[in-house]
Protein backbone atom coordinates (compact mmCIF):
# COMPACT_ATOMS: atom_id res chain seq x y z
CA UNK A 1 0.00 0.00 0.00
CA UNK A 2 1.40 3.18 -1.07
CA UNK A 3 0.02 6.55 1.12
CA UNK A 4 0.20 10.09 0.36
CA UNK A 5 -0.74 12.12 2.89
CA UNK A 6 -1.36 16.15 2.93
CA UNK A 7 1.57 16.04 0.02
CA UNK A 8 2.69 19.31 -1.94
CA UNK A 9 5.17 20.38 -4.29
CA UNK A 10 5.99 23.63 -5.38
CA UNK A 11 8.80 23.82 -8.15
CA UNK A 12 12.23 26.22 -7.81
CA UNK A 13 10.38 28.03 -10.33
CA UNK A 14 7.66 28.90 -7.81
CA UNK A 15 5.13 26.34 -10.06
CA UNK A 16 3.07 24.81 -7.60
CA UNK A 17 2.76 21.47 -9.26
CA UNK A 18 0.77 19.51 -6.63
CA UNK A 19 -1.49 20.93 -3.42
CA UNK A 20 -2.18 18.89 -0.79
CA UNK A 21 -3.28 15.29 -1.93
CA UNK A 22 -4.43 12.62 0.57
CA UNK A 23 -4.52 9.12 -1.50
CA UNK A 24 -4.27 5.69 -0.45
CA UNK A 25 -3.28 3.11 -3.52
CA UNK A 26 -3.80 -0.04 -2.45
CA UNK A 27 -1.76 -3.17 -3.03
CA UNK A 28 -2.13 -5.36 -6.20
CA UNK A 29 -4.26 -3.41 -8.18
CA UNK A 30 -3.77 -0.94 -11.10
CA UNK A 31 -4.33 2.81 -10.45
CA UNK A 32 -4.25 5.49 -12.55
CA UNK A 33 -3.56 9.11 -12.39
CA UNK A 34 -5.23 11.08 -15.28
CA UNK A 35 -5.33 14.52 -16.10
CA UNK A 36 -3.91 16.90 -18.86
CA UNK A 37 -0.77 18.34 -18.91
CA UNK A 38 -0.16 20.50 -15.57
CA UNK A 39 -2.23 18.19 -13.31
CA UNK A 40 0.78 17.24 -11.48
CA UNK A 41 0.17 13.59 -12.46
CA UNK A 42 3.83 12.43 -13.49
CA UNK A 43 5.05 14.53 -10.08
CA UNK A 44 3.01 12.75 -8.04
CA UNK A 45 4.05 9.17 -9.73
CA UNK A 46 7.69 10.17 -9.38
CA UNK A 47 7.57 10.76 -5.41
CA UNK A 48 6.94 7.62 -4.85
CA UNK A 49 10.48 6.21 -5.71
CA UNK A 50 11.81 10.17 -4.56
CA UNK A 51 13.06 11.04 -8.10
CA UNK A 52 10.65 14.36 -7.35
CA UNK A 53 10.89 15.56 -3.13
CA UNK A 54 7.76 16.90 -2.19
CA UNK A 55 7.65 20.03 -0.51
CA UNK A 56 5.61 18.99 2.31
CA UNK A 57 3.65 15.67 3.29
CA UNK A 58 4.49 12.59 3.97
CA UNK A 59 4.58 9.28 0.96
CA UNK A 60 4.56 5.90 2.59
CA UNK A 61 5.18 2.53 1.00
CA UNK A 62 3.67 0.20 4.00
CA UNK A 63 3.70 2.77 6.41
CA UNK A 64 7.46 3.59 5.47
CA UNK A 65 8.53 7.09 4.73
CA UNK A 66 10.05 7.01 1.65
CA UNK A 67 12.19 10.15 2.74
CA UNK A 68 13.77 7.89 5.44
CA UNK A 69 15.05 5.82 2.83
CA UNK A 70 18.02 5.35 0.62
CA UNK A 71 17.21 7.11 -3.06
CA UNK A 72 19.03 4.24 -5.00
CA UNK A 73 18.10 1.40 -2.39
CA UNK A 74 14.24 2.32 -2.81
CA UNK A 75 14.15 2.56 -6.97
CA UNK A 76 15.92 -0.84 -7.27
CA UNK A 77 13.08 -2.34 -5.95
CA UNK A 78 10.64 -0.44 -7.74
CA UNK A 79 10.17 -0.98 -11.17
CA UNK A 80 10.26 2.22 -13.54
CA UNK A 81 8.61 2.23 -17.12
CA UNK A 82 8.92 5.56 -19.10
CA UNK A 83 7.40 7.37 -22.40
CA UNK A 84 9.57 5.57 -25.32
CA UNK A 85 10.94 3.45 -22.95
CA UNK A 86 14.41 5.41 -21.98
CA UNK A 87 16.33 2.34 -22.82
CA UNK A 88 20.49 2.93 -22.67
CA UNK A 89 21.10 3.42 -26.71
CA UNK A 90 24.33 1.64 -26.02
CA UNK A 91 23.49 -1.35 -24.68
CA UNK A 92 21.69 -4.93 -26.53
CA UNK A 93 18.36 -5.50 -25.75
CA UNK A 94 19.16 -8.18 -23.04
CA UNK A 95 21.62 -6.25 -21.38
CA UNK A 96 18.67 -3.19 -20.85
CA UNK A 97 16.57 -5.59 -19.24
CA UNK A 98 18.97 -7.20 -16.55
CA UNK A 99 20.68 -3.84 -15.99
CA UNK A 100 19.39 -3.83 -12.34
CA UNK A 101 19.64 -7.31 -11.42
CA UNK A 102 23.77 -7.42 -12.48
CA UNK A 103 23.83 -4.04 -10.98
CA UNK A 104 22.61 -6.04 -7.77
CA UNK A 105 25.52 -8.51 -8.32
CA UNK A 106 23.86 -11.14 -10.42
CA UNK A 107 26.44 -13.37 -12.20
CA UNK A 108 25.96 -13.00 -15.86
CA UNK A 109 24.51 -16.44 -16.87
CA UNK A 110 21.81 -15.99 -13.92
CA UNK A 111 21.22 -12.63 -15.80
CA UNK A 112 21.07 -14.30 -19.43
CA UNK A 113 18.02 -16.82 -18.51
CA UNK A 114 16.42 -14.27 -16.49
CA UNK A 115 16.82 -11.92 -19.08
CA UNK A 116 15.23 -14.29 -21.80
CA UNK A 117 12.70 -15.42 -19.51
CA UNK A 118 11.04 -11.56 -19.16
CA UNK A 119 11.39 -11.58 -23.22
CA UNK A 120 8.79 -14.08 -23.39
CA UNK A 121 6.71 -12.79 -20.09
CA UNK A 122 6.71 -9.50 -21.95
CA UNK A 123 6.17 -10.75 -25.67
CA UNK A 124 9.31 -10.75 -27.10
CA UNK A 125 10.83 -12.80 -29.81
CA UNK A 126 14.20 -14.07 -27.61
CA UNK A 127 15.96 -13.19 -31.22
CA UNK A 128 16.08 -9.51 -30.45
CA UNK A 129 18.17 -10.02 -27.22
CA UNK A 130 20.97 -9.26 -29.25
CA UNK A 131 19.88 -6.02 -31.01
CA UNK A 132 20.19 -2.42 -29.93
CA UNK A 133 17.19 -0.65 -28.70
CA UNK A 134 17.42 1.45 -32.53
CA UNK A 135 16.63 -1.39 -34.13
CA UNK A 136 13.67 -2.09 -33.14
CA UNK A 137 10.14 -0.63 -33.44
CA UNK A 138 8.37 1.54 -30.91
CA UNK A 139 6.17 -1.46 -29.76
CA UNK A 140 8.98 -3.46 -28.92
CA UNK A 141 10.99 -1.15 -27.05
CA UNK A 142 8.24 -0.16 -24.66
CA UNK A 143 7.87 -4.00 -24.30
CA UNK A 144 11.62 -3.95 -23.58
CA UNK A 145 11.27 -0.99 -21.01
CA UNK A 146 8.01 -3.19 -19.19
CA UNK A 147 10.46 -6.58 -18.86
CA UNK A 148 13.24 -4.30 -17.77
CA UNK A 149 10.82 -2.79 -15.21
CA UNK A 150 9.74 -6.14 -14.12
CA UNK A 151 13.21 -7.55 -13.68
CA UNK A 152 13.40 -7.54 -10.51
CA UNK A 153 10.32 -8.62 -9.77
CA UNK A 154 9.46 -5.44 -7.54
CA UNK A 155 5.75 -5.09 -5.83
CA UNK A 156 5.24 -1.66 -6.87
CA UNK A 157 5.68 -1.11 -10.98
CA UNK A 158 5.58 2.40 -11.78
CA UNK A 159 4.40 3.64 -15.50
CA UNK A 160 5.21 7.49 -16.65
CA UNK A 161 2.67 7.48 -19.82
CA UNK A 162 4.44 4.35 -21.12
CA UNK A 163 2.45 4.00 -24.04
CA UNK A 164 1.99 7.61 -25.55
CA UNK A 165 4.46 7.57 -28.30
CA UNK A 166 3.05 4.68 -30.18
CA UNK A 167 0.44 4.02 -32.31
CA UNK A 168 -2.92 3.58 -31.10
CA UNK A 169 -2.78 -0.05 -32.92
CA UNK A 170 0.24 -0.73 -30.99
CA UNK A 171 -1.20 0.75 -28.19
CA UNK A 172 -3.95 -1.32 -27.75
CA UNK A 173 -2.38 -4.13 -28.52
CA UNK A 174 0.49 -3.43 -25.64
CA UNK A 175 -2.69 -2.59 -23.01
CA UNK A 176 -4.31 -5.73 -23.63
CA UNK A 177 -1.16 -7.24 -23.02
CA UNK A 178 -0.40 -5.11 -19.63
CA UNK A 179 -3.99 -6.26 -18.22
CA UNK A 180 -3.28 -9.66 -19.01
CA UNK A 181 0.21 -9.40 -17.40
CA UNK A 182 -1.41 -8.02 -14.72
CA UNK A 183 -3.56 -10.67 -14.13
CA UNK A 184 -0.66 -13.30 -13.88
CA UNK A 185 1.24 -10.99 -11.60
CA UNK A 186 -0.84 -8.88 -9.16
CA UNK A 187 1.88 -5.85 -8.59
CA UNK A 188 0.80 -2.71 -7.65
CA UNK A 189 0.62 -0.82 -10.76
CA UNK A 190 0.44 3.33 -10.42
CA UNK A 191 -0.05 4.12 -13.52
CA UNK A 192 -0.32 7.97 -15.56
CA UNK A 193 -2.04 9.06 -18.54
CA UNK A 194 -3.52 11.85 -20.06
CA UNK A 195 -6.03 9.51 -21.86
CA UNK A 196 -9.46 9.20 -19.89
CA UNK A 197 -10.02 5.34 -22.34
CA UNK A 198 -6.47 4.07 -20.72
CA UNK A 199 -7.41 5.16 -17.73
CA UNK A 200 -10.93 3.51 -17.60
CA UNK A 201 -9.79 0.67 -19.63
CA UNK A 202 -6.85 -0.18 -16.80
CA UNK A 203 -7.62 0.87 -14.17
CA UNK A 204 -9.37 -0.84 -10.84
CA UNK A 205 -9.06 2.72 -9.22
CA UNK A 206 -9.17 6.32 -11.47
CA UNK A 207 -7.79 9.49 -10.09
CA UNK A 208 -8.73 12.19 -12.30
CA UNK A 209 -6.26 15.10 -11.33
CA UNK A 210 -7.71 18.73 -12.27
CA UNK A 211 -4.79 21.57 -13.23
CA UNK A 212 -2.42 22.69 -10.43
CA UNK A 213 -2.11 19.04 -8.89
CA UNK A 214 -5.87 18.85 -7.14
CA UNK A 215 -8.10 15.34 -6.92
CA UNK A 216 -11.22 15.88 -8.78
CA UNK A 217 -12.56 12.47 -8.21
CA UNK A 218 -11.62 8.77 -7.47
CA UNK A 219 -13.27 5.66 -7.62
CA UNK A 220 -14.05 3.04 -9.74
CA UNK A 221 -14.53 3.59 -13.30
CA UNK A 222 -17.95 2.79 -13.24
CA UNK A 223 -18.61 4.98 -10.15
CA UNK A 224 -17.47 7.73 -11.74
CA UNK A 225 -19.27 7.33 -14.87
CA UNK A 226 -22.45 6.83 -12.77
CA UNK A 227 -21.91 9.88 -10.76
CA UNK A 228 -19.04 12.15 -12.03
CA UNK A 229 -18.28 14.47 -8.89
CA UNK A 230 -18.31 18.14 -10.70
CA UNK A 231 -18.71 19.88 -13.76
CA UNK A 232 -14.98 19.34 -14.33
CA UNK A 233 -14.87 15.54 -13.89
CA UNK A 234 -18.07 15.24 -16.45
CA UNK A 235 -16.22 17.48 -19.02
CA UNK A 236 -12.50 15.47 -18.81
CA UNK A 237 -14.89 11.94 -19.17
CA UNK A 238 -16.92 13.35 -21.89
CA UNK A 239 -20.37 12.89 -20.59
CA UNK A 240 -21.48 16.33 -21.87
CA UNK A 241 -20.23 15.40 -25.31
CA UNK A 242 -22.99 12.78 -25.05
CA UNK A 243 -20.20 10.15 -25.54
CA UNK A 244 -20.79 8.51 -22.19
CA UNK A 245 -24.79 8.55 -22.70
CA UNK A 246 -26.06 5.55 -24.38
CA UNK A 247 -29.32 4.34 -25.10
CA UNK A 248 -31.14 1.50 -26.87
CA UNK A 249 -32.15 1.67 -30.67
CA UNK A 250 -33.96 -1.26 -31.90
CA UNK A 251 -32.70 -2.18 -35.78
CA UNK A 252 -34.65 -5.42 -37.47
CA UNK A 253 -34.80 -6.77 -33.80
CA UNK A 254 -31.27 -6.25 -32.58
CA UNK A 255 -30.68 -3.81 -29.73
CA UNK A 256 -28.28 -1.47 -31.36
CA UNK A 257 -26.26 1.13 -28.81
CA UNK A 258 -25.87 4.21 -29.67
CA UNK A 259 -24.41 7.47 -27.98
CA UNK A 260 -26.68 10.90 -27.89
CA UNK A 261 -25.47 11.82 -31.11
CA UNK A 262 -26.64 8.90 -32.70
CA UNK A 263 -22.91 7.12 -33.99
CA UNK A 264 -23.43 3.46 -32.77
CA UNK A 265 -20.85 2.15 -30.06
CA UNK A 266 -22.52 -1.61 -30.52
CA UNK A 267 -24.72 -4.05 -29.84
CA UNK A 268 -26.38 -5.38 -26.81
CA UNK A 269 -25.88 -9.34 -26.86
CA UNK A 270 -27.69 -10.19 -24.03
CA UNK A 271 -29.53 -8.42 -21.32
CA UNK A 272 -26.46 -8.13 -18.36
CA UNK A 273 -27.85 -11.52 -17.29
CA UNK A 274 -25.46 -12.91 -14.39
CA UNK A 275 -23.36 -15.65 -15.76
CA UNK B 1 58.32 22.61 -58.29
CA UNK B 2 62.03 22.58 -58.33
CA UNK B 3 61.54 23.45 -54.46
CA UNK B 4 59.79 20.55 -53.97
CA UNK B 5 62.01 17.85 -55.78
CA UNK B 6 65.12 19.59 -53.63
CA UNK B 7 62.74 19.25 -50.60
CA UNK B 8 62.51 15.16 -51.27
CA UNK B 9 66.02 14.96 -52.36
CA UNK B 10 67.12 16.23 -48.83
CA UNK B 11 64.65 14.15 -47.17
CA UNK B 12 66.11 11.33 -48.77
CA UNK B 13 69.65 12.22 -48.30
CA UNK B 14 71.80 9.77 -45.78
CA UNK B 15 72.96 12.80 -43.41
CA UNK B 16 68.66 13.33 -42.43
CA UNK B 17 68.91 9.63 -41.62
CA UNK B 18 71.83 9.93 -39.30
CA UNK B 19 73.35 11.49 -36.12
CA UNK B 20 72.25 13.73 -32.94
CA UNK B 21 69.75 15.35 -36.10
CA UNK B 22 68.27 12.82 -37.90
CA UNK B 23 64.72 12.75 -38.58
CA UNK B 24 63.72 9.50 -36.53
CA UNK B 25 65.34 11.43 -33.65
CA UNK B 26 63.47 14.91 -34.28
CA UNK B 27 60.31 12.90 -34.83
CA UNK B 28 60.78 11.09 -32.03
CA UNK B 29 61.01 14.09 -29.58
CA UNK B 30 58.55 15.90 -31.28
CA UNK B 31 55.77 13.07 -30.97
CA UNK B 32 57.18 13.21 -27.14
CA UNK B 33 56.32 16.54 -26.42
CA UNK B 34 53.28 16.51 -28.54
CA UNK B 35 52.13 13.04 -26.51
CA UNK B 36 53.19 14.18 -23.25
CA UNK B 37 51.33 17.65 -23.94
CA UNK B 38 48.29 15.97 -25.04
CA UNK B 39 47.95 13.33 -21.59
CA UNK B 40 48.57 15.94 -19.44
CA UNK B 41 45.72 17.97 -21.50
CA UNK B 42 43.29 14.90 -21.20
CA UNK B 43 44.20 14.41 -17.52
CA UNK B 44 43.28 17.94 -16.57
CA UNK B 45 40.36 18.66 -18.81
CA UNK B 46 38.24 15.32 -19.26
CA UNK B 47 37.74 15.20 -15.38
CA UNK B 48 36.18 18.49 -15.40
CA UNK B 49 34.88 17.69 -18.55
CA UNK B 50 32.55 14.99 -16.61
CA UNK B 51 31.59 17.19 -13.67
CA UNK B 52 30.50 20.16 -15.90
CA UNK B 53 28.57 17.77 -18.14
CA UNK B 54 26.83 15.39 -15.81
CA UNK B 55 26.17 18.45 -13.41
CA UNK B 56 25.54 20.78 -16.05
CA UNK B 57 27.15 23.57 -13.79
CA UNK B 58 30.30 25.38 -14.83
CA UNK B 59 30.04 25.61 -18.58
CA UNK B 60 30.10 29.49 -18.52
CA UNK B 61 33.25 29.88 -16.99
CA UNK B 62 34.68 26.67 -19.16
CA UNK B 63 33.34 28.71 -22.47
CA UNK B 64 34.78 31.76 -20.98
CA UNK B 65 37.97 30.26 -19.99
CA UNK B 66 38.28 28.27 -23.29
CA UNK B 67 38.00 31.21 -25.95
CA UNK B 68 40.83 33.12 -23.28
CA UNK B 69 43.06 30.24 -23.54
CA UNK B 70 42.97 30.22 -27.72
CA UNK B 71 43.12 33.64 -27.85
CA UNK B 72 46.48 33.81 -26.40
CA UNK B 73 49.64 33.68 -29.16
CA UNK B 74 51.41 30.53 -28.65
CA UNK B 75 54.81 32.10 -29.73
CA UNK B 76 54.21 34.74 -27.13
CA UNK B 77 53.69 32.56 -24.43
CA UNK B 78 56.54 30.48 -24.65
CA UNK B 79 58.99 33.52 -24.69
CA UNK B 80 57.25 34.89 -21.51
CA UNK B 81 57.06 31.92 -20.03
CA UNK B 82 60.89 30.64 -20.50
CA UNK B 83 62.10 34.30 -19.63
CA UNK B 84 59.85 33.48 -16.45
CA UNK B 85 61.09 30.07 -15.34
CA UNK B 86 64.73 30.37 -16.88
CA UNK B 87 65.83 28.77 -19.89
CA UNK B 88 66.84 25.63 -18.54
CA UNK B 89 62.99 24.95 -17.09
CA UNK B 90 62.30 25.39 -21.20
CA UNK B 91 60.81 21.98 -21.43
CA UNK B 92 58.25 22.98 -18.48
CA UNK B 93 57.49 26.09 -20.47
CA UNK B 94 56.96 24.16 -23.51
CA UNK B 95 54.56 21.78 -22.25
CA UNK B 96 52.41 24.02 -20.24
CA UNK B 97 51.96 26.06 -23.51
CA UNK B 98 50.71 23.45 -25.41
CA UNK B 99 48.79 21.81 -22.69
CA UNK B 100 47.13 25.64 -22.64
CA UNK B 101 46.51 24.65 -26.46
CA UNK B 102 44.98 21.50 -25.80
CA UNK B 103 42.85 21.89 -22.71
CA UNK B 104 39.86 23.31 -24.51
CA UNK B 105 39.49 21.23 -27.30
CA UNK B 106 39.49 18.10 -25.11
CA UNK B 107 37.24 19.99 -22.27
CA UNK B 108 34.81 20.91 -25.22
CA UNK B 109 34.73 17.27 -26.12
CA UNK B 110 34.03 15.90 -23.22
CA UNK B 111 31.34 18.07 -21.96
CA UNK B 112 30.09 18.57 -25.49
CA UNK B 113 29.30 14.27 -25.32
CA UNK B 114 27.96 14.28 -22.09
CA UNK B 115 25.44 17.03 -22.66
CA UNK B 116 24.69 14.71 -26.17
CA UNK B 117 23.40 12.43 -24.15
CA UNK B 118 19.37 12.27 -24.06
CA UNK B 119 18.30 13.01 -20.69
CA UNK B 120 15.20 10.78 -20.77
CA UNK B 121 17.84 8.06 -20.70
CA UNK B 122 19.95 9.99 -17.85
CA UNK B 123 16.30 10.15 -16.53
CA UNK B 124 15.65 6.25 -16.44
CA UNK B 125 19.25 5.30 -15.95
CA UNK B 126 18.70 7.35 -12.16
CA UNK B 127 15.10 5.93 -12.10
CA UNK B 128 15.88 2.92 -12.33
CA UNK B 129 18.40 3.05 -9.29
CA UNK B 130 22.00 4.09 -10.65
CA UNK B 131 24.02 6.07 -8.88
CA UNK B 132 25.46 9.35 -10.06
CA UNK B 133 29.13 7.44 -10.70
CA UNK B 134 27.28 4.84 -12.58
CA UNK B 135 25.43 7.30 -14.50
CA UNK B 136 28.52 8.48 -15.64
CA UNK B 137 30.59 5.59 -16.00
CA UNK B 138 28.02 3.44 -17.59
CA UNK B 139 25.42 5.77 -19.40
CA UNK B 140 26.97 9.19 -20.08
CA UNK B 141 30.81 8.30 -20.35
CA UNK B 142 30.40 5.65 -23.32
CA UNK B 143 27.38 7.63 -24.94
CA UNK B 144 29.20 10.09 -25.64
CA UNK B 145 33.41 8.67 -25.80
CA UNK B 146 32.92 9.96 -29.80
CA UNK B 147 33.01 13.27 -28.83
CA UNK B 148 35.81 13.37 -26.22
CA UNK B 149 37.69 11.41 -28.82
CA UNK B 150 36.89 14.17 -31.59
CA UNK B 151 38.09 16.80 -28.83
CA UNK B 152 41.42 14.71 -28.67
CA UNK B 153 41.44 14.53 -32.27
CA UNK B 154 41.73 18.33 -32.64
CA UNK B 155 43.79 18.81 -29.34
CA UNK B 156 46.54 16.54 -30.72
CA UNK B 157 46.28 18.30 -34.12
CA UNK B 158 46.75 21.44 -32.74
CA UNK B 159 49.82 20.84 -30.25
CA UNK B 160 51.75 18.38 -32.85
CA UNK B 161 51.65 21.87 -35.38
CA UNK B 162 52.32 23.95 -32.64
CA UNK B 163 55.41 21.84 -30.53
CA UNK B 164 57.45 23.32 -33.94
CA UNK B 165 58.18 26.36 -31.32
CA UNK B 166 59.70 23.88 -29.22
CA UNK B 167 63.03 24.29 -31.32
CA UNK B 168 62.71 28.28 -30.64
CA UNK B 169 63.54 27.44 -27.20
CA UNK B 170 66.36 24.99 -28.08
CA UNK B 171 64.40 21.85 -27.46
CA UNK B 172 64.79 20.41 -30.59
CA UNK B 173 61.66 18.88 -32.36
CA UNK B 174 60.56 18.79 -35.76
CA UNK B 175 60.64 22.89 -35.81
CA UNK B 176 64.64 22.53 -35.62
CA UNK B 177 64.55 22.00 -39.70
CA UNK B 178 61.93 24.77 -39.78
CA UNK B 179 63.70 27.79 -37.43
CA UNK B 180 67.21 26.61 -39.06
CA UNK B 181 65.99 26.66 -42.73
CA UNK B 182 64.45 30.42 -41.70
CA UNK B 183 67.89 31.23 -39.98
CA UNK B 184 70.41 29.80 -43.25
CA UNK B 185 67.59 31.16 -45.76
CA UNK B 186 67.20 27.48 -46.63
CA UNK B 187 63.75 26.81 -48.27
CA UNK B 188 64.63 23.14 -49.15
CA UNK B 189 65.70 22.44 -45.76
CA UNK B 190 62.17 24.41 -44.06
CA UNK B 191 60.00 22.84 -46.81
CA UNK B 192 61.58 19.24 -46.25
CA UNK B 193 60.43 19.58 -42.45
CA UNK B 194 57.26 21.11 -43.21
CA UNK B 195 55.82 18.10 -44.82
CA UNK B 196 57.37 16.04 -42.36
CA UNK B 197 54.91 17.73 -40.20
CA UNK B 198 52.12 17.85 -42.57
CA UNK B 199 52.77 13.99 -43.34
CA UNK B 200 52.81 13.35 -39.05
CA UNK B 201 49.55 15.57 -39.00
CA UNK B 202 47.76 13.90 -41.83
CA UNK B 203 49.07 10.09 -40.15
CA UNK B 204 47.61 11.02 -36.53
CA UNK B 205 44.35 12.28 -38.06
CA UNK B 206 43.47 9.20 -39.87
CA UNK B 207 44.43 7.40 -36.74
CA UNK B 208 41.74 9.15 -34.64
CA UNK B 209 39.16 8.61 -37.27
CA UNK B 210 39.68 4.95 -37.38
CA UNK B 211 39.56 5.28 -33.38
CA UNK B 212 36.11 7.38 -33.46
CA UNK B 213 34.87 4.79 -36.34
CA UNK B 214 35.07 1.91 -33.73
CA UNK B 215 33.75 3.88 -30.85
CA UNK B 216 30.69 4.75 -32.61
CA UNK B 217 30.13 1.33 -34.12
CA UNK B 218 30.67 -0.34 -30.79
CA UNK B 219 28.31 2.22 -28.88
CA UNK B 220 25.66 2.75 -31.92
CA UNK B 221 24.06 5.79 -30.69
CA UNK B 222 24.38 8.41 -33.29
CA UNK B 223 21.99 9.74 -35.35
CA UNK B 224 22.99 8.03 -38.26
CA UNK B 225 22.45 3.95 -37.41
CA UNK B 226 18.94 5.65 -35.89
CA UNK B 227 17.90 6.06 -40.04
CA UNK B 228 18.91 2.54 -40.52
CA UNK B 229 16.02 0.18 -38.63
CA UNK B 230 13.87 0.51 -41.46
CA UNK B 231 15.91 -2.83 -42.79
CA UNK B 232 15.22 -4.87 -39.49
CA UNK B 233 11.85 -3.79 -38.48
CA UNK B 234 10.00 -5.61 -41.75
CA UNK B 235 12.37 -8.91 -41.09
CA UNK B 236 10.58 -8.37 -37.67
CA UNK B 237 6.96 -6.86 -37.95
CA UNK B 238 5.36 -8.44 -34.61
CA UNK B 239 3.86 -5.52 -33.42
CA UNK B 240 2.50 -3.83 -36.55
CA UNK B 241 0.17 -6.90 -37.78
CA UNK B 242 -0.32 -8.32 -33.91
Amino acid sequence: MIEFEGVAKRFDDGTLAVRGVDLVIPSHQVTVFVGSSGSGKTTLLRMINRMVEPTSGVVSIDGEDVAALDPVALRRRIGYVMQSAGLLPHRRVLENIVTVPRLNGMGRSEATELGLTLMDTVGLDRDLAGRYPNQLSGGQQQRVGVARGLAVDPNILLMDEPFGAVDPIVRADLQTELLRLQGELGKTVVFVTHDIEEAFLLGDQVVILADGGVIAQRGAPADILAAPASEFVADFIGADRGRRALRVEHRGGVAVVVDSNGRPAGVLTEDAAPS
Amino acid sequence: MNLFADAFAWLASPEQHTGGDAIAVRLGEHLLYSAIAVLISAAIAVPIGYVIGHTGRGKQVAVAFSGAARALPSLGLLTLLTLFVGIGQAPMAATIVFVVLGVPSVLAGTYAGVEAVDERVVDAARAMGMTEWQILWRVEAPIGLPLLIGGLRSATLQIVSTAVLAAYVGLGGLGTYILRGINLNDYVQMLGGAIVIVALALVLDAAFSLTAWLAESTTRHRPGNAAKPAVVSHTHPQEGTS
